[in-house]
């Protein structure tokens, strides 16, 4: 064998393995979460903003520790939404945290509310259930727990704003029935319990006809007291 | 030298306690070692899939299985002696694994992978057992059977077992090498590959002859593909490397898992050693059958296909293409090549179908924590789009595949997801 054919050999034998791993360096997705949610996309928007399907809930904004809760949720199925159980089934705990730190660094406008086909007596109850609740009823006000602006507070309390009325009745429908369910104490479990179906209908119409401040961050943790435990909020 | 005398029995008796506490030492790091062996073969063998329910304590069972015929509830397999399996033996055990039998003689629902069990050693099985007897027991009473008249009768399971189980352990074959032997070993017992990738008869059992020949996983509607057919997920043409990528992480240069495989990477088979997902690698690509079995046949009349192919470039490039390439290149390994893709290509199309309806993550492996995902189209794309776009996909850039249907597209839409 010639001199040049083995240099040659030797060649081929270094330059090619260096070719193919920079090729696939150059053709690599971008090491980013915003690529890495993609499938998230189509049902909660690009920037977790929501889109028009009016059962799926902005993400955007969320406090981390309530976006987290709800993605371990989903995955062991104790949240029903099979093509949600589907997607993060086998999915880490550190990866689900790094989704649920995206989605709350994620800031897009809220949108403006639209007008409310409700009544204004429909509208009058949701609103003296949101701000003030039910006495006779023993039903708390929601900015009781969601905070004073319903912006909702770290880690575990979501905002209320920005959430369309089928969404907000769908979700306190299935506290009602069990089929939404948290870790115990399940507050949500016991308040909305003692909602009668009008009242959900109320508190839906109500909140989405909140306007969007100019800063809808959750508050910082701490900033309020709760009024009674719930175990998705860590003391 | 008197006092001499009257210390050596000391001496002698200080020397034996040494010798038996090295003893006892010796026996308890052999004790580990087979204990830590048995939690890599109870992985190996996927036992969590089954035996642990979702939220559940950890092989206490109760997980729900729907099959064609009824319900099964898996069983505790922790040491717990009143409901688990903490008064049996490693004989008894062995038994279980090997004959498909309860210790007191009762016949167990083939759900259980006891036809592949089967081949597992006898040392293997004492390490799985070890292990077990080892791990925290709950008390959890099993959960009866919900199988439906005829099933809920066992003595029909002896009929099964002479149809469709042979006892016994696994054969090396000498004509093949150890890492072939050791492979075909783990594909064949603990794997229990076979469960899938071979096609279900109307009994529920699976023919010798069909052994890896692919078939449609009951009521969850996934395809396994045929290992042994290199127009499906044989792996002939594949490289060593990205078999055993595929099988470590989830993702390779070839493609991804997705669907119950999805499950399988997760579960088990990232934790095997290099070895033995090397092993299992060239024993499946020494599976796979050279030449390509009979060419598909489309279903559709011309005019429609082309009609749906037309329209599926343009669905395809205004929704797949940034991620898949407007050539199916991808990007390997995270967004996986559609182009000269067995998965994509093969006879049944289910596969492709109901990815592009739910989409779908790789697991979280070691090897790939952070898998990028495929977003579900099934609220964004009608049905005659999915038909279209999967069309395109499995008759573009050279793909030998066959047009879909709309309706093919909108059976798949009710398919379960859990």
């Amino acid at each position: 064998m010639s001199v040049r054919l083995t240099y040659a050999c030797l060649i081929s034998a270094v330059a090619l393995p260096t070719f193919a791993v920079s090729s696939q360096t150059l053709t690599q997705p971008p090491d980013t979460m915003a690529a890495r949610v993609e499938a998230c996309t189509p049902c909660h928007g690009n920037k977790g903003e929501g889109t028009s399907d009016v059962y799926f809930p902005r993400l955007a904004g969320k406090p981390s520790g309530y976006l987290y809760n709800q993605l371990l949720a989903f995955r062991s199925g104790r949240r029903k939404y099979p093509p949600m159980n589907y997607l993060l089934e086998f999915l880490p705990d550190p990866y689900l945290k790094d989704m649920a730190d995206y989605f709350a660094s994620q800031h897009p406008p809220l949108p403006t509310p639209a007008a409310s086909d409700a009544s204004a007596d429909v509208l009058k109850r949701g609103a003296a259930l949101v701000t003030h609740g039910d006495g006779a009823a023993q039903i708390p006000a929601c900015a009781s727990c969601h905070g004073p602006a319903l912006l909702g507070m770290e880690p575990g309390i979501p905002g209320l704003l920005g959430l369309r009325p089928n969404y907000v009745s769908a979700q306190l429908g299935g506290w009602r029935y069990g089929t939404r369910t948290a870790k115990a104490p399940d507050c949500m479990q016991q308040v909305a319990a003692k909602l009668t179906e009008a009242d959900v209908t109320a508190v839906a119409a109500y909140l989405a006809t909140r306007p969007a401040p100019a800063n809808a961050a959750p508050l910082p943790k701490g900033s309020y007291v709760l009024p009674f435990a719930c175990g998705s909020e860590p003391e | 030298m008197r006092q001499l005398f009257t210390a050596l029995p000391r001496i002698a008796a200080l020397f034996a306690g040494m010798l038996a506490a090295s003893a006892v030492h010796a026996q308890t790091a052999a004790t580990n070692d087979i204990v830590k062996r048995g939690e890599y073969l109870a992985r190996a063998g996927d036992c969590i899939a089954c035996h642990t329910a979702p939220e559940g304590r950890t092989f206490a069972g109760a997980r729900a299985m729907p099959t064609p015929f009824g319900t099964l509830y898996s069983s505790n397999i922790t040491p717990d002696p009143e409901t688990g399996i903490g008064k049996w033996s490693a004989d008894d055990f062995y038994r279980t694994m090997h004959s498909g039998r309860f210790p007191d003689g009762g016949l167990i629902y083939p759900a259980m992978p006891f036809a592949s069990y089967t081949k597992v050693t006898r040392a293997d099985s004492d390490a799985i057992f070890a292990y077990l007897k080892s791990i925290p027991p709950v008390r959890q009473k099993n959960r009866e059977h919900d199988l439906r008249f005829p099933y809920n009768n066992r003595q029909l399971i002896l009929g099964w077992r002479t149809l469709y189980f042979s006892e016994g352990e696994f054969k090396n074959d000498p004509a093949k090498s150890a890492e072939w032997n050791r492979g075909a070993y783990l594909v064949e017992g603990l794997g229990h590959c076979g469960m899938c990738h071979s096609p279900i008869n109307a009994l529920g059992g699976t023919s010798q002859s069909d052994a890896f020949k692919g078939g449609l996983i009951p009521m969850q509607n996934w395809y396994a593909p045929s290992l042994t057919s290199n127009r499906e997920a044989g792996l002939g043409n594949w490289s060593i490397k990205d078999i055993t990528d595929l099988l470590q992480t989830g993702v390779s240069a070839r493609g991804v898992v997705y669907g119950p495989m999805a499950e399988v990477v997760h579960n088990s088979l990232q934790y095997l050693s290099d070895e033995d997902a090397r092993a299992m690698a060239v024993y499946l690509k020494g599976i796979a059958e050279g030449s390509a079995s009979s060419a598909p046949v489309s279903t559709l009349p011309n005019t429609e296909s082309s009609l749906l192919i037309s329209l599926g470039k343009t669905v395809y490039d205004k929704n797949c293409a940034s991620c898949h390439g407007a050539q199916g290149e991808g990007k390997p390994p995270h967004w996986p090549p559609l182009a000269n893709n067995q998965s994509i290509e093969m006879q049944s199309a289910v596969n492709p179908i109901r990815m592009v309806l739910n989409g779908g993550y790789p697991p979280g492996t070691k090897g790939n924590p952070r898998p990028y995902g495929m977003p579900p189209f099934a609220g964004v794309l009608s049905d005659n789009e999915v038909a279209a776009v999967v069309s395109y996909i499995r008759t573009a850039w050279g793909n030998r595949g066959t047009p879909v249907s709309a309706r093919d597209a909108n059976e798949l839409r009710s398919a379960p997801l859990d």
